[in-house]
């Protein structure tokens, strides 16, 4: 396959992986725009907790509130590294 | 009671300006009384492409601070009936558009039009939120791209929860997709989100796809709204797109590959 043929080649699949990039940041955004506004603050918090014993990165945490009819269940997933 | 229609998008220069003029001046030619307010305040540009640049005495921010009535400020097109400017101003700086003064002005046009359209300034700032805040109606204006279809998720939002409407709990504001800049060509090669791509992230009905079209520049250059450009396919699909709107059952057009004649491959247009 010559150089062009494989941009051209590539050229014909930008528009499905564009379009799969949007969906997966147009689902997140949708989901943290529905939460409360109080939970980058906590998770920011809980973060500096954790920090105390062990290395986490901001991403290795994830906050969410989920509601349902009568109550709320607020979930924290922390990804430890493996020692 | 006017219809109010925001003319919004997040992303910057994807054809809101351009399509508020067009979809004004399409509104007043079916005969409704239309006022097209220019909300980008600092950047005013609405006069240009409706060419009133040198009618504007009084604007936006004058009436808004008590220093002109509204019928001084607002401008008459000279080529359509029903159809009035009300410019932005170009000296004062953002924050001089308030809540209570967009309100007081919206609610007295309210009393004499039928449609008043808000061609918001991009960003999610004070002048953007002003400009959907009061809103009965959405025009999502939205490229196939995706800074541009992100931002216009994001808009969605904020029409869904910081509007009025929302803030009320008041029927929602009515939210209709213009996909505009659309490159049939590059989608069929896959070079170009397409309007199905489009539709199934954003989940808002279509109002109306506008070609990428070269009479769009040469409509800006002379000033003339492009929907007055009858030999223009954007033109049309925007004559289209406000019967759609005004509830019309009309058939998209200018959404396949054209099959181009030997002399529009040479002369292209
Ligand atoms: N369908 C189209 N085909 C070709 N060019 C277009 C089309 N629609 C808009 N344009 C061009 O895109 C540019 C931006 O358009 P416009 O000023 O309407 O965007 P905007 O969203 O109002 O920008 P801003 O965010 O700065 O207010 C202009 O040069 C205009 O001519
Ligand atoms: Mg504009």
């Amino acid at each position: 396959m010559g150089i062009l043929n494989y941009f051209r080649s590539r050229d014909k699949g930008s528009a499905s992986i564009a379009k799969e990039r949007l969906q997966i940041v147009v689902a997140h955004e949708r989901l943290q725009r529905n939460q409360p506004d109080f939970i980058p603050q906590l998770k920011r918090e809980i973060l500096d907790v954790i920090a105390k014993y062990v290395q986490v990165d901001q991403e290795d945490i994830s906050v969410s509130l989920d509601k349902s009819e009568n109550c709320s269940i607020l979930e924290l997933n922390v990804t430890l590294p493996s020692a | 009671m006017a219809k109010i229609i925001v003319i919004t998008s997040g992303k910057g220069g994807v054809g809101k300006t351009t399509s508020a003029a067009a979809i004004g001046t399409g509104l007043a030619q079916q005969g409704h009384k239309t006022v097209i307010i220019d909300f980008d305040v600092g950047l005013r540009n609405l006069d240009l492409i409706m060419d009133c640049e040198r009618r504007v005495v009084y604007d936006f921010v004058n009436v808004i601070e008590n220093d002109a009535t509204i019928n001084q400020a607002l401008i008459k097109d000279k080529r359509v009936d029903n159809l009035f400017i009300l410019p932005a101003s170009q000296t004062k700086d953002k924050d001089a558009l308030t809540i209570d003064g967009v309100e007081r002005i919206l609610s007295e046009l309210s009393e004499s039009f039928d449609y008043i359209l808000c061609d918001s300034p991009a960003g999610i700032e004070q002048g953007a939120y002003l400009a959907l805040y009061f809103a009965d109606a959405a025009v999502i204006v939205t490229n196939p791209e995706v800074s541009s279809v992100r931002d216009s998720d994001r808009i969605i939002g904020l029409l869904q929860s910081k509007s009025r409407r929302a803030e009320k709990g008041d029927t929602p504001v009515e939210e209709h997709l213009l996909l505009t800049r659309y490159n049939p060509e590059r989608v069929e090669k896959g070079e170009m989100l397409s309007i199905e791509d489009v539709k199934d992230i954003l989940a808002i009905p279509l109002l109306g796809v506008i070609p990428e079209s070269k009479s769009v520049l040469a409509a800006s250059n002379k000033g003339i709204p492009v929907i007055l450009n009858d030999q223009s396919r954007a033109g049309k699909a925007y004559a289209d797109a406000v019967s759609r709107f005004l509830g019309k059952d009309v058939e998209h057009r200018f959404i396949e590959p054209e099959k181009k004649g030997l002399l529009r491959r040479v002369f292209g247009r």
